[in-house]
């Protein structure tokens, strides 16, 4: 086994040990909480894969900006009584687990479609394109569109929410 | 490859270890003794009121999305920043204008007052 295989291992246990407390935690505080080291487990694993910028971008913007956000959620939903929530049986407890069994099925058939069902290798290719010298490289020159695009989008993103937020304006 | 990120995982495996280590060596060290006054919210302090588990306001929403976005421009800079001599003028445009229509909203945000803690 090599350092590579063990800390990939270590990174899934991490990665799934949180995520399975993400989601049996009473308190959602406690499970926002355990999302953010699902997440810092995850970015661990990209680092194993040479995505060094996937990684970096999900530290900095998932585990930290994000769960900011999904925290005050939280607290501006107010969910006092969580367990009411628990007790109320609707289409929605039936249609998140049919949801999550399909994408799973999804993921699996995509996983053996593409490497023949075997995980023992990646791409010698993806040493290079994860890199961020290589990335920046491929995002000013051919997807200089999709990047400039990306502006407008986070400038709808402020416009909208400064509208939602606002009601009465000065 | 994975060899040269040792020096980060164990800067990461010191972090977590003086955590922990830290954490449970006043409690394994200290003595025990509580008694109702030390258990209360605020020792010495106000009697609280009722449960911290309070509707907040969406002020801290609004912070906390604009600080999502402009973090985001933030992320684009960086392989913006590695890649800036090879670039050149013509990525040195590409920042700017990306940075302008960021700015627009930006002044936007300022003059509708969304940052205002009224």
């Amino acid at each position: 086994m090599t350092f590579e295989t063990i800390l990939f291992y270590v990174l899934a246990l991490a990665g799934i040990v949180s995520a399975l407390l993400v989601i049996t935690r009473r308190n959602p505080m406690h499970a926002a909480l355990f999302l953010i080291v699902n997440f810092v487990a995850l970015a661990g694993i990209y680092l194993t894969l040479h995505a060094q910028f996937v990684a970096i971008t999900q530290v900095l913007v998932y585990a930290g900006a994000i769960m900011v956000l999904v925290l005050f959620v939280i607290m501006l939903l107010n969910l006092q009584n969580e367990q009411d929530l628990f007790e109320k049986r609707s289409w929605r407890s039936y249609s998140g687990p049919i949801l999550s069994l399909l994408l799973l099925a999804l993921l699996l058939r995509t996983v053996a479609f593409v490497s023949g069902g075997s995980f023992d290798r990646i791409s010698p290719e993806s040493e290079r394109i994860g890199t961020v010298a290589n990335i920046g490289q491929q995002l000013f020159t051919a997807f200089v569109f999709p990047f400039e695009m990306a502006s407008l989008l986070l400038l709808a993103a402020m416009v909208g929410a400064v509208i939602l937020a606002k009601k009465r304006f000065p | 490859m994975i060899e040269s990120y040792i020096p980060i995982f164990l800067i990461l495996a010191v972090a977590v270890v003086f955590g922990v280590v830290s954490a449970n060596m006043s409690w394994l060290l200290g003595p025990q003794r509580p008694n109702r006054a030390k258990n209360s919210t605020y020792e010495s302090g106000m009697e609280p009121v009722r449960t911290a588990h309070d509707r907040f306001s969406v002020k801290y929403y609004m912070v906390a999305v604009l600080f999502i976005l402009f973090d985001i421009e933030v992320v684009f800079m960086y392989p913006w920043a590695v890649q800036y001599r090879n670039l050149g003028l013509y990525g040195f445009v590409e920042m700017v204008v990306f940075i302008g229509i960021l700015l627009v909203g930006f002044v936007y945000v300022i003059k509708k007052g969304a940052l205002q803690w009224d």
